[in-house]
């Protein structure tokens, strides 16, 4: 059987987003032997987030519109014969020789397999509701947990980690700027993880003192497709750790897969046109939503008309949110932030600030918004750490993140590594579908030798929409890029490192005075990103600071290696699959 | 004195050159460091911050390390902020009573040196250690092995030297005048000029011998640390299995894994300490995070369930006898050379810095310094 040391598949693919899932199923019915592993229990990544069936909701498209693009995406998927492994949370991929790639995985309690996306993942969701009490239950609660992640209290040990991290990934958006896939890495550990009470919690982290349940798997492959999707980009500000700020994307994830709101009167805040779609969908599910404030103008789009122009799809999913924010009376300002937070508890009111054009706060502007939760994102960064593990390019976004550098048929700048999707930059779902379709018929043509498989029309076409949406993706990565004055809104004892708990005014003196000009050297002095979430939170706040004192003023520093993409218990390490020939 | 000329340059950022400073600028002398990446950005900022004698067979190195333990509590009073000196213990455990009796010999033979050691017997153990596996042949306390949180070291050293600090500048070359003697070094940025250039480069000291035209092979021996997530102190001291120390001095390119488990003030446990030399590769090698897992679950079986959240690579500066190179280089006048500490160079870094220092003021070095000497690794012809 193939994933067996004697039989390695074809490929493998990390990530049952769109990118993944167009990915393996044009691989397997091309004849490929493929994988798909990913850390949630459904497929769908981050876009396609929908609730489990248990919960009983009737009409997930309620909250998508482009449901059936998904169904036939998934029905694909599932008639392709490729295998796909659920609840498998790949922790790194390593190279054995020229032609042959293992990537290394825990498989939760949640892990099961199946074919294609179909029965087998029900069987695996019903395994992870007797660890958690109801299958249904806890992935909503799981969607609840996403949507707090902001806001977390940090006190509550282990689980902690995950709720931070689910609620930098929440992402996508109806809109341009969706985090679609997201999956594979450090995506949806809700089967887990999203245990509500903190009864269940504390079961959690005591299990992993005792020993927690996660089967070490090795697959190996001829070829690996990344499709590991993307995380939500936060920037700090003065109240951020409050309760009931929570994520933009993880509030859309909340709607998506547990259906439950944050809060009645809800702020959306950032940048990226994420946040339309999430006010929206917020207003549509019955929230008030007494403002938007984007940090930057809509100018950067009018800037770039021929991306706008060859995209006319985007623009016209944008007039449907801004018909939506009109029809509920949502006001919409521009070049404005949340500068601060106000309550004692939780959310009780946010400080709403004009901007100058270098995201500076205006002085004298602020004003005083009441509202009980907060909905902030400021785009979203590609999850690239399996990647640069195995000394990937990358490349600065416009936006100042870090995406794989990749060649017109997404092979990375390693041979035998492809990426798809939100890896290559943030682009959309729809980009990501047809990314993965092209990689599929990429590695297909490389493994079987058949070149003239990359030669035809089909990947013509492919190619060109690519293009045309990455083009696009470039706009609006630039229209919305940070920009430097936006530290101005810290305060010196603004928490930058929630897990750590390392003010701003740490990282100021590391800067000033021990000369730290990089996010590692800061690390290294003040312990900000060493904690649960590994800086996936305040990595690029802390990039920017440390930036500061340098020529280069706040441009980050180079994409961060993350060798674990998530934690492993020695226990399953040191258990592990030996491998052949090494020491 | 301008901008671009002092009495010593020292080249690299991390504990040695911080030492070198440190000390130098205390005797008096303006000091230049230069490092073509961050503070602490080279093998400094990836150790454990380990400030060891129990590891070390009497000898040279010994006597450095003793020296350096003296001058680390020193240091830990004199700067101004905390440098998370933790004066722990460290505990070397054998698994059964052949090893046991083997490091009694080892232990005897250092306590001739000035090392104290006390044997804790196996029924022992577990009052000094108490999550230790049952079931060991007993092992021996150290008193006198501490532990610095390595970068904050670096650093705080640097900064108290008053030198100024040149990082993400690479030397490009080392100049020298007409006699040639060391005059200074070039970098992308400019020319900078001294008549003294310490070579502390750690790792790459290789390289900026052969910038000056003197000889030094160091070459990388990389090392993996795992650290796990947070936890109450479950490791009190440095713990380590008795094979450890025959992985240190032995000479083998091939992997050597020995756990070296110990906590830290903000909680995580790390764990060390493999070894093998295959150039600068950082690729993460599945089999040594194994091999590393396994032995320190033997040791402490509640860490089987503890969750390693990251790990990192290393590159230890390695010299063919193990012994670092401290001293003037025999053909080059003016180049000084403070590197190849192997995995030691936290410990071993202000002993090495002082002697530096006492060199560069035409002074007494406070040990004999033959047995470091550069001119060891001369080319023959």
């Amino acid at each position: 059987m193939p994933g067996s040391p004697s039989e390695p598949y074809d490929l493998v693919v990390i990530g049952a987003g769109p990118a993944g899932l167009a990915g393996a199923a044009t691989a397997a019915r091309l004849g490929l032997s493929v994988a798909v592993l990913d850390a949630a229990a459904q497929v769908g990544g981050q876009y396609f987030r929908h609730p489990a069936p248990g919960l009983g909701a009737a009409r997930p498209q309620a909250v998508h519109h482009n449901w059936a693009a998904f169904t036939g995406l998934r029905r694909r998927f599932a008639a392709s014969g490729a295998t796909y492994l659920a609840g498998h949370h790949v922790w790194t991929v390593t190279r054995e020789d020229e032609a042959a790639w293992s990537v290394h995985a825990l498989a939760g309690e949640d892990g099961g397999t199946g074919t294609g996306g179909g029965t087998r993942t029900d069987g695996s969701r019903a395994a992870t509701g007797s660890g958690t009490g109801g299958g249904g239950t806890a992935a909503g609660r799981g969607g609840h947990e996403d949507g707090r992640a902001v806001g977390a209290d940090r006190d509550r040990g282990g689980s902690d980690a995950d709720a931070d991290r689910e609620g930098r990934t929440g992402s996508d958006a109806d809109g341009e700027c969706e985090g679609s896939t997201g999956a594979g890495t450090d995506g949806e550990r809700e089967g887990r993880t999203g245990a509500g009470t903190d009864g269940e919690r504390e079961g959690r982290t005591g299990a992993g003192i005792a020993g927690f349940r996660e089967r070490p798997v090795r697959l190996r492959c001829r070829a690996v497709l990344l499709a590991t999707g993307a995380s939500e980009r936060q920037l700090p500000f003065p109240g951020w750790t409050l309760p009931g700020v929570v994520g933009a994307g993880g509030a859309q994830a909340m709607l998506k897969s547990g259906l439950v709101l944050p809060g009645r009167r809800i702020v959306v805040a950032g940048s990226g046109p994420l946040l339309l779609a999430v006010a929206s969908s917020l207003a549509a599910a019955g929230a008030r939503v007494p403002a938007v404030a984007e940090a930057s103008g809509y100018l950067g789009y009018a800037r770039r008309p021929r991306a706008l122009a060859a995209n006319p799809r985007k623009l016209l999913e944008a007039a449907v949110h801004g018909t939506a924010l009109l029809r509920h009376r949502i006001p919409l300002h521009t070049r404005s932030a949340v500068t601060r937070v106000h309550g004692t508890d939780r959310v009780e009111a946010v400080t709403l600030s004009r901007l100058d054009r270098d995201w500076r706060p205006v002085s004298g502007t602020g004003r005083r918004i009441a509202c009980d939760a907060l909905a902030v994102g400021h785009g979203l960064a590609p999850q690239t750490e399996l990647a640069t593990g195995l000394g990937c390019a990358t490349r600065r976004t416009p936006d100042g993140t870090h995406a794989l550098v990749l060649d017109g048929l997404q092979e990375t700048s390693v041979p035998g590594l492809w990426a798809a999707g939100e890896t290559g930059g943030t682009g959309g779902w729809e980009l990501a579908r047809v990314e993965g379709e092209l990689a599929g018929i990429a590695v297909a043509a490389r493994l079987r030798a058949r070149p003239a498989l990359t030669r035809g029309r089909r990947v013509r076409d492919l190619a060109g929409r690519r293009d045309r949406m990455r083009a696009f993706a470039h706009a609006m990565a630039a229209a919305h890029a940070p920009g430097p004055g936006w530290t101005a809104w810290l305060d010196d004892d603004t928490d930058v490192c929630r897990c750590e708990e390392v003010t701003a005014g740490s990282i100021r003196e590391a800067v000033t005075a021990l000369g730290a000009r990089d996010s590692r050297t800061v690390k290294l002095f003040t312990r900000a990103g060493m904690g649960w979430c590994q800086g996936r939170m305040c990595g690029a706040a802390v990039a920017c600071l440390a930036a500061s004192g340098t020529a280069r003023g706040t441009v980050p520093d180079a994409a961060e290696r993350r060798p674990l993409a998530v934690p492993v218990p020695l226990g399953s390490l040191a258990a592990g699959p030996e491998e052949p020939g090494d020491g | 004195m301008s901008n671009d000329t002092s009495d010593v340059i020292v080249v690299g950022a991390g504990v040695v050159g911080a030492a070198c400073a440190y000390y130098a600028a205390r005797d008096g002398l303006s000091v230049t460091v230069v490092d073509r990446g961050p503070v602490a950005g080279g093998t400094t900022g990836a150790g454990e911050g380990n400030l060891l004698v129990s590891d070390k067979e009497p000898g040279p190195e010994l006597e450095l390390a003793l020296l350096s333990t003296r001058l680390w509590r020193e240091l830990a009073r004199e700067l101004p902020a905390p440098i998370e000196y933790e004066a722990k213990g460290g505990l070397v455990v054998a698994s059964d009573a052949p090893a046991l009796a083997a490091l009694r010999k080892f232990a005897a033979a250092q306590a001739g040196a000035g090392v104290t050691a006390g044997e804790i017997p196996a029924d022992r153990l577990h009052d000094v250690e108490p999550h230790l596996s049952p079931g060991l042949g007993g092992g021996f306390r150290y008193p006198q092995d501490a532990q610095v949180q390595p970068a904050l070291a670096a650093a705080h050293l640097l900064r108290a030297s008053g030198a100024r600090v040149r990082t993400g500048e690479e030397v490009t070359a080392v100049l020298t005048g007409a006699n040639g003697r060391v005059r200074g070094v070039r970098t992308a940025a400019g020319e900078l000029y001294a008549p003294s250039v310490v070579n502390a480069a750690g790792t790459w000291g290789g390289e900026v011998a052969r910038l000056a035209g003197g000889h030094l092979p160091v070459l990388p021996r990389r090392g993996f640390v795992l650290v796990t997530e947070p936890l109450p102190r479950v490791v009190r001291h440095k713990v380590y299995a008795a094979d450890y120390v025959a992985d240190v001095a032995s000479g083998s390119a091939a992997l050597q894994t020995s756990a070296v488990v110990e906590g830290t003030p903000a909680g995580p446990v790390l764990i060390g300490a493999s070894r093998e030399r295959v150039g600068y590769d950082r690729t993460l090698s599945v089999e040594v995070l194994r091999r590393l897992a396994a032995q320190a679950t033997a040791l402490f079986p509640v860490l089987a369930g503890v969750r390693a959240m990251r790990t990192y690579a290393g590159f230890r500066p390695y010299l063919p006898d193990h012994l670092p190179a401290i001293g003037p280089d025999p053909r080059v006048p003016g180049l000084l050379h403070a590197c190849g500490h192997e995995g030691a160079g936290i410990g071993l870094a202000p002993a090495t810095g002082l002697a530096l220092a006492r060199l560069l003021a035409g002074a007494e070095p406070p040990l004999d310094l033959g047995p470091f000497g550069p001119g060891r690794f001369a080319p023959a012809g």
